[in-house]
């Protein structure tokens, strides 16, 4: 069967979507991912759709529900690279991924990803009140 | 108005799902359909593709190309022989983005295309036709 892969780069777990997913492959990528968030005690997951031409409902709610499931398991989750297209329609169906962080693209993604995993290190080492940024 | 072709697809399974959105792509494609409303419509065939599969227990969907006077367009025919939906109304409300509604997103599906039509009987199936238009 097949799988979306999953790169891990110090920290951070890395996923580029690179077909059109049906749904099983959709739900085996939030099974793959929650699990890899576990096993590498990972503070930040990215995911690159820049690749993807189309973001219906199913795939939105995929999306958001990683984001929840990482959250719950101390990771955040940057989606980059949405198309406007895929925007705009997202907006118009009426998602609007609430919850889910975004960036334009992978560097940015990756450069806000290092601040906060960085951020968060740094308050493991103080209990300080930091700025606590959720 | 002309029906210059038409295609039939089967609509049973998950994979059929991403058939109808590479197909659907194709044919939107071919008209000369913007990226904007070529995104809008093959969102929106996912969506009723994906409810014809999940609650109508499968079934077809007709591709037929539109030529009306200045205008072409793709009309997507989705029928099913499954349980129906008894309340249409209720079905059409925003589920998405108000928390009411049956969940089916027929409400955000009908803001993506140009003509929305659904008729649907208890017991004897369903069948949803959307359509977008495009100047020559």
């Amino acid at each position: 069967m097949d799988r979306i892969p999953i790169l891990r780069m110090g920290p951070v777990l890395l996923v580029s979507i690179q077909v059109d997913m049906h749904d099983q492959l959709a739900l085996g990528l939030q099974d793959d991912l929650s699990n890899a968030i576990t096993a590498h005690g990972t503070k930040g997951v990215l995911i690159d759709i820049s690749a993807v031409s189309v973001v219906d409902s199913f795939m939105g709610r995929m999306l958001a529900n990683i984001a929840g499931v990482a959250r719950v398991l101390d990771a955040i989750t940057v989606v980059v690279g949405m198309q406007p297209a895929v925007a705009i329609t997202l907006v118009e169906l009426g998602l609007s991924l609430e919850g889910v962080r975004t960036a334009l693209n992978v560097e940015k993604g990756m450069a806000h990803l290092q601040a906060v995993v960085a951020s968060a290190g740094a308050l493991s080492h103080s209990t300080d009140d930091a700025d606590g940024a959720d | 108005m002309l029906t210059a072709r038409t295609e039939q697809l089967p609509v049973r399974e998950q994979h059929d799902i991403v058939s109808v959105r590479q197909v659907v792509r194709s044919w939107c494609l071919a008209l000369g359909l913007g990226l904007v409303d070529l995104t809008k419509i093959v969102t929106a065939a996912s969506e009723i593709a994906r409810n014809t599969v999940d609650y109508g227990g499968g079934g077809t969907l007709m591709l037929e190309e539109l030529r009306d006077g200045l205008r072409v367009g793709v009309r997507l025919v989705f029928e099913d022989q499954g349980p129906g939906i008894a309340d249409i109304e209720r079905a059409l409300a925003d589920g998405y983005s108000t928390g009411t509604g049956m969940g089916l997103g027929l409400g955000g599906t009908r803001r993506l295309v140009d003509e929305f039509d659904i008729s649907s009987t208890p017991g004897v199936g369903t069948r949803v036709a959307i359509t977008k238009w495009k100047m020559r």
